[in-house]
């Protein structure tokens, strides 16, 4: 069901303020989610000046130094600090992208962080993923072959079979596309969204798999693929580069050459 | 906490209120809204070719609305959104057949559609002003 507004429990009130005491020319304002599960309140914005000549470039630096030295409450998920994680996907100025290749100095003025949208909130920048894992499951993301090779040794693929799942493979699970997709915001219960779309292309893809007839008749239902419009807000902001909605695309060309 | 336990009272995370307008889904929902104001201009030729029917009177009557102010933003937004519709169904069907789904030409191709509908719309402004052919 569409609903344009948040929920009365996820209206966000004003938070605190963590101010520079003194004025420095590196000053840069972060305004930042904040929901604590403990209380009963509602989330809130807090606002953190920090001094960016004490701060590393990217905005997952700046959320560490906030953790460090200004409010060790602040909490997020991070790990591998250099996009191959996907664990730091956040919207940052309105757009989602991972914190960790967000150059700081590409946001002009304040520095807006909330999670990744529609999602419900664990705490502050954590959202709940297991529903979109749980998608991402049902697509049986793994080699499916019966057959035995002629001669009993490893599934081949020319460099051009394997030249098919460039741009699918890559994709790290942030699921900065599928929060990122109206489509998916109003109908994400059955709705597969871009993430999950794209990994089902990969097998759908790839020579040595051989169920592509079931993966696309378990593809061939009005919400779980369908309801992708061709929006494309996944393919704009997807931090890897990816083109989820050509991956759809291409399914749902599959599908429909089919005999 | 055991993931499956459902937590009532977690709030939702702001999506609509929070993300910026992109040109991809800005394109998009005009095309749901040019579709919508479409349907409903459907029903406002068939009141034009009923009065038309029934009479020079009744004419007159649509003549009315369509002279008044509100009748000439509604019939301009009706040329918009046609022309819209019509040009970014056409880059739709292009979709559909796999073609033009990269970020750059789906970019282009949609300033491409807002620049022809706008060119269009005026130059039918223009003709039923009467000001040519």
């Amino acid at each position: 069901m569409v609903q344009l507004t948040l929920p009365k429990n996820s209206k966000i009130s004003k938070g605190n303020i963590f101010s520079l005491e003194t004025d420095v020319s590196g000053k840069k304002t972060f305004k930042i989610y904040r929901y604590d599960p403990e209380t009963k309140d509602n989330p809130r914005l807090d606002t953190y000046e920090i001094d960016l000549d004490n701060c590393g470039p990217m905005v997952l630096d700046a959320l560490i130094y906030i953790k460090n030295k200004v409010d060790p409450s602040l909490t997020f998920r991070r790990s591998c600090r250099e996009g191959v994680c996907g664990s730091c996907s956040m919207n940052i100025d309105g757009t989602n992208t991972l914190a960790c290749t967000k150059n700081i100095n590409d946001v002009s003025g304040d520095v807006k962080i909330y999670p990744l949208p529609h999602m419900e909130v664990i705490k502050d920048l954590v959202p709940d993923l297991s529903k979109a894992y749980k998608q991402y499951a049902s697509i049986e993301p793994w080699i499916k072959s019966e057959s035995i090779t002629e001669d009993g040794l490893e599934r081949r693929q020319s460099p051009e079979e394997r030249k098919e799942l460039d741009g699918a493979y890559e994709c790290i699970l942030c699921f900065c596309c599928s929060t990122s997709c109206p489509s998916y915001w109003w109908n994400g219960d059955e709705y597969l969204g871009p993430a999950t779309l794209l990994q089902a292309y990969r097998w759908i893809a790839d020579t040595r798999d051989e169920s592509t007839e079931e993966r696309l008749d378990a593809l061939e239902d009005s919400f779980k693929l369908y309801r992708c419009h061709t929006i494309m807000n996944c393919t704009k902001t997807c931090p890897k580069g990816l083109n989820p909605a050509k991956a759809i695309s291409k399914i749902k060309k599959a599908i429909s050459e089919r005999t | 906490m055991s993931d499956d336990q459902p937590y009532k009272n977690r709030p939702l995370s702001p999506h609509l209120q929070i993300y910026k307008p992109q040109i991809t889904s800005v394109l998009s929902i005009f095309h749901r809204l040019s579709g919508i104001f479409l349907s409903l201009g459907l029903l406002v030729m068939l009141v034009f070719i009923l009065l038309l029917a029934v009479g020079q009177d009744y004419y007159a009557l649509w003549q009315c609305f369509s002279n008044s102010l509100i009748g000439e933003i509604i019939l301009m937004g009706w040329i918009l959104a046609l022309f819209f519709h019509m040009f970014n169904g056409v880059r739709h069907l292009f979709w559909d057949y796999g073609l033009g789904l990269s970020l750059s030409v789906s970019k282009w191709t949609g300033l491409a559609v807002c620049a022809a509908t706008i060119i269009v719309s005026i130059f039918m402004g223009i003709i039923s002003l009467g000001l040519i052919l």
